[in-house]
């Protein structure tokens, strides 16, 4: 009796699971179609929003789903808002059906039994996956295992203003002596965000004595191993932009700063960011980028979907779309977004390599050779730790 | 007479318990799903009991104990500031021309939704601000904005400036409404022909009086000031932020065991409120002592401070109308601004790239808006007019009990009840989205509406009715036939005004909608973290232009259906 109850049981679940089971994509298609897919994105910046709006468009004239740009300020706020749904018991019908997630999210909601997958590998267009040489079956050491799909590429640069910085700093060091030498004209986003905190382990890669330590999860070694990044803020806070006591919330912030000539130098994680700014009159016609010389961090943006999503073949349409080439292509445009592609020239047909070859990336973006050797990220641990370490030694400011 | 006809009018005796079930029910249950987890209920490890860990958690934080004094500390400042500002000037203006002036340029001010007025403030005072612009560098000598640290200070000026500026024209127009309530000219004249000088007459005789009329809107702008997260994301420091931030930052955090503090940091942010209003009213009470001590001394002197006081009052109204409106006019500079860089005053080039951008989209939650909006201040309407029927009917007005209830949706801290809120509305699974967010906006619209209807409502000259009753005419006659037509003008101000309230609303659409309603005043508030001021400059224009439209109906509406009726306009 106990059998066959699991076994009904069994039954009932595949069922339920037929319409969003990745490999039979026919029917995935089929269930996507008429679906509302709820993107919960990050919305502070505008070329984001506008590429979102146009995937919302292809994929309504595809596929007939419809897609809603849901705006946050931080992706945590989507993240919390399955993690109440779960408190709640709501497992299914949930309002989250796909979330633009990074390595700290993904390994907490992971971790949680939050995700829905695997599904990412059985998608289509995963077939021109650059699997080889982009790290897109890691997010911040953490295997994917097909629980999030890649669609962009990220490295650090650093953006400024040719006109007023002509020999911008390329290492902590060289960081260090010119802040000190031109007090005032550097910051950072304020960590938590996301971008301050890859600030913090960029410069903790360069100082740590051996930064190998940092693709294992943080331990004993923790104070050992970040000493000298603290060391290197003690010296450099009191000369950042308002002495170190307010700080820009978002990466996209320091674009303002930088137009508006309050500070010279920003962090990005898009090496296309400056191009599509200074198209958006956003940065003044002589920024350009840069890298450090010991290489900079670098990692790709997913997508994942939420457990309970309510509309997963939804959600796994649109991930696939953002994988095929014409996405891709766009993504890299640099006037529309200049993200990087997860795709491997390889193993596309080769009208889509050439257009990607035929792309011009634009006056400050760094092309594939100069951006140099992308670094891995390390272990979320870390970054968790000094996020936590960061805000109890400078987030209070007297 | 018309009160023997309430007795079969007992349905009327429903309405009011239903406004108030509309507004405690939701604040009720908020404060309940606050109140569990905050002693370690509803955990989702799925053990229970009771817990002190989340108060553990919570006081452990970096930075908690500065966010608390800020809360504090800024609340308190923008509130005594604004209020005092706003008696000097109604005692050293009042009736004058100049004073007529600036009540005309404050009133549209009070519709600004409060994101959009934080918004305009940071483009006027940031050190790369317009000021600066305006005067760098024939002035100030800069060609790159100065290293100051004005907007987001960690000591929160910024912060009280725009709560100031906020708040000071809603206690202007809250006085104004009561002052013909109280009798000053009686008043003054009864004191200056005893030989009290203008001023201390005013501040004597009047200022009480006033005073007792707008106590609760204090109260309302006091709590408002500490707790509010819409202006303090903006202005506010962050380093660490106030403690309503703190608050919503830890409600949206991943990590979940953040529920917990954030839910023990909204009742300290309750307790704190209910405090802080206590000491204020002990304050009152040795004011009033001291008052009293003044008047048994006899002393008649005009105030020699006479002129400062004014200044003061004067300055400060400036200031907000200044910097508001200075805010306003930045925006839509800088919605139109092609390349513009530090000191430029004005953009070097202007265009129609960022509305052709947002326009679109802002054009869809725009009608979100406005739908929401509507929906919340009809329902609000209906209540309210049933409301001040019933009293009709009933032969009885709203008690000082029914006042408190009316006030306390404005009174209670939105972070103290709102999350609560959300868990349990998650508790009953289907809701998400438009319903919940309208319930939401109801809970604030109504008090308003109510405040803005039952003067004129209660003003109208009853004679009409017994005279429609001698003809024959029933009361619902009387309603539908004479009260309500003549009172459009009023109804209309009180539409406008509700939904502006609904319309700049920020953290109930926030915490009730699952993020799947956006509205104008979310959208604005999520692109200030970007900080790109073309795009926040559209949005805070559209934003803007959707709070007013309303009022300038409310005004055009009875000119055009009265344009025969001259008499019912005052009416």
């Amino acid at each position: 009796m106990k059998h066959l109850l699991a076994a009904g049981s069994l039954v009932l679940a595949s069922a339920a699971f037929a319409d969003t089971d990745p490999s039979d994509w026919d029917s995935v298609l089929k269930a996507a179609n008429g679906e509302t897919v709820y993107w919960n994105a990050w919305g502070g910046s505008t070329t984001t929003n506008d590429f979102i709006a146009w995937v919302g468009d292809r994929v309504k004239e595809d596929h007939g789903v419809t897609l809603e740009h849901v705006k946050l300020t931080d992706t945590a706020d989507a993240v919390g808002r399955v993690v109440a749904e779960q408190a709640a018991g709501k497992d299914e019908g949930g309002a989250v059906d796909m979330i633009w997630i990074n390595g700290a999210n993904f390994n907490a909601m992971k971790e949680a039994d939050l995700l829905f997958g695997p599904f990412a590998e059985s998608l289509p267009n995963w077939q021109y996956v650059d699997v080889a040489g982009k790290t897109v079956t890691t997010d911040f050491t953490v295997p994917t295992d097909g629980y999030e799909s890649p669609w962009a590429m990220a490295q650090v640069v650093f953006i400024y203003d040719s006109e007023t910085l002509p020999e911008p700093p390329k290492s902590a060091d060289a960081l260090q002596e010119w802040i000190a030498a031109n007090p005032g004209r550097f910051t950072f986003p304020q960590p938590p965000d996301f971008l301050g905190s890859t600030f913090l382990k960029q410069m903790l890669i360069e100082l740590a004595p051996d930064a190998t330590a940092l693709q294992a999860p943080a331990g004993d070694n923790y104070a050992e191993v970040t000493a000298p990044l603290w060391a290197w803020l003690e010296t450099a806070t009191p000369n950042l932009w308002r002495s170190g006591k307010a700080y820009p919330q978002t990466g996209p912030r320091q674009l303002q700063l930088i137009n508006d000539g309050e500070v010279d130098l920003a962090i990005s994680f898009s090496p296309g960011e400056a191009t599509a700014a200074i198209a958006n009159e956003q940065l003044p016609e002589s920024a350009r980028t840069y890298v450090l010389d010991g290489g900079t961090l670098g990692n790709a943006s997913f997508v994942a979907i939420p457990y309970n999503a309510n509309a997963k073949a939804g959600a796994m349409v649109v991930a696939n779309f953002l994988l095929s080439p014409e996405a891709q292509l766009r993504a890299q445009t640099p006037d529309i977004l200049g993200y990087g592609t997860v795709l491997d020239m390889a193993a596309l047909p080769a009208a889509d390599a050439d257009a990607f070859a035929n792309l011009d990336l634009g006056i400050a973006t760094l092309p594939p050779a100069e951006l140099g050797k992308a670094l891995p990220e390390p272990h979320p641990s870390w970054m968790t730790q000094i996020q936590a370490d960061w805000t109890e030694r400078y987030g209070v400011a007297q | 007479m018309l009160r023997n006809k309430t007795n079969n009018g007992g349905g009327w005796g429903l309405i009011p318990l239903i406004t108030i079930a509309v507004l405690l029910g939701p604040i009720a249950a908020g404060l309940l799903g606050t109140l569990l987890p905050a002693f370690g209920g509803m955990r989702l490890t799925g053990e229970s009991g009771f817990s002190l860990t989340p108060w553990a958690m919570f006081l452990s934080e970096p930075g908690i104990e500065m966010s608390i004094w800020l809360s504090v500390k800024t609340g308190v400042i923008s509130t005594a500031i604004a209020l005092l500002g706003c008696i000097l000037l109604i005692a050293g203006w009042h009736g004058t021309r100049v004073f007529k002036a600036l009540e005309r340029v404050l009133s549209p001010l009070l519709a600004m939704p409060h994101a959009a007025a934080a918004l305009g403030l940071a483009f006027m005072i940031a050190p790369s601000g317009w000021a600066s612009r305006l005067l760098s560098p024939w002035a100030t000598g800069w060609e790159r904005p100065p290293d100051l640290l004005i907007v987001q200070d960690p000591q929160g000026i910024a912060l009280i400036a725009g709560l100031i500026a906020k708040e000071l024209p809603f206690l202007l127009l809250m006085s104004l409404a009561a002052l013909p309530q109280i009798g000053v000219r009686g008043r003054m004249q009864v004191a200056q022909s005893l030989g009290y000088g203008k001023t201390r007459a005013w501040l004597l005789l009047v200022l009480p009086a006033l005073y007792g009329q707008i106590r609760l809107p204090v109260y309302a702008v006091l709590a408002y000031a500490m707790s509010n997260v819409d202006v303090a994301m903006v202005l506010g420091p962050t380093t660490p932020p106030t403690l309503s931030v703190f608050i919503l930052q830890w409600m949206t955090d991943p990590d979940l065991a953040l529920r917990a503090p954030a839910a023990a940091a909204a009742l300290t942010q309750l307790a704190l409120v209910a405090a802080t209003i206590l000491i204020w009213f002990s304050g009152e009470r040795a004011f009033a002592w001291l008052r009293n001590r003044s008047v048994n001394k006899g002393a008649r002197a005009a105030g020699t401070r006479d002129s400062v006081s004014r200044l003061f009052g004067l300055s400060l109204a400036s200031f907000a109308a200044i910097t508001i409106i200075g805010g306003l006019i930045s925006q839509a500079i800088w919605s139109f601004a092609g390349r513009w860089r530090f000191p430029e005053a004005l953009p070097s080039s202007f265009g129609l790239r960022s509305w052709s951008r947002h326009g679109w989209e802002a054009l869809d939650v725009t009608l979100v808006t406005l739908g929401l909006a509507i929906a919340a201040t009809l329902i609000a309407l209906v209540l309210v007019l049933g409301c001040l029927e019933a009293e009709v009917r009933r032969g009885q007005n709203l008690g000082r009990g029914g006042m408190i209830i009316l006030y306390l949706p404005l009174i209670l801290p939105q972070i103290a009840f709102l999350p609560g809120l959300q868990i349990l509305l998650l508790q009953f699974g289907a809701a998400q989205g438009f319903t919940p967010v309208l319930i939401s906006h109801v809970i604030f619209v109504l008090p308003y509406v109510f405040l803005a209807l039952a003067g004129p409502f209660r003003a109208w000259d009853a004679r009409i009715g017994t005279i429609a009753a001698t003809m024959g005419s029933s009361a619902d006659g009387v309603l539908w036939r004479l009260r309500l037509p003549m009172l459009l003008a009023p109804i209309l101000t009180a539409v406008a005004i509700g939904m502006a309230v609904s319309i700049g609303q920020f953290l109930p659409t926030l915490m009730t909608s699952g993020g799947r309603v956006a509205t104008l005043t979310t959208e604005a508030l999520a692109l200030s973290s970007g900080g790109d001021r073309r795009a926040i400059g559209v949005w805070t224009l559209v934003l803007t232009a959707n709070a007013w439209w309303p009022f300038a109906a409310a005004l055009i509406i009875p000119r055009l259906v009265f344009r025969n009726r001259k008499g019912l306009l005052h009416g």
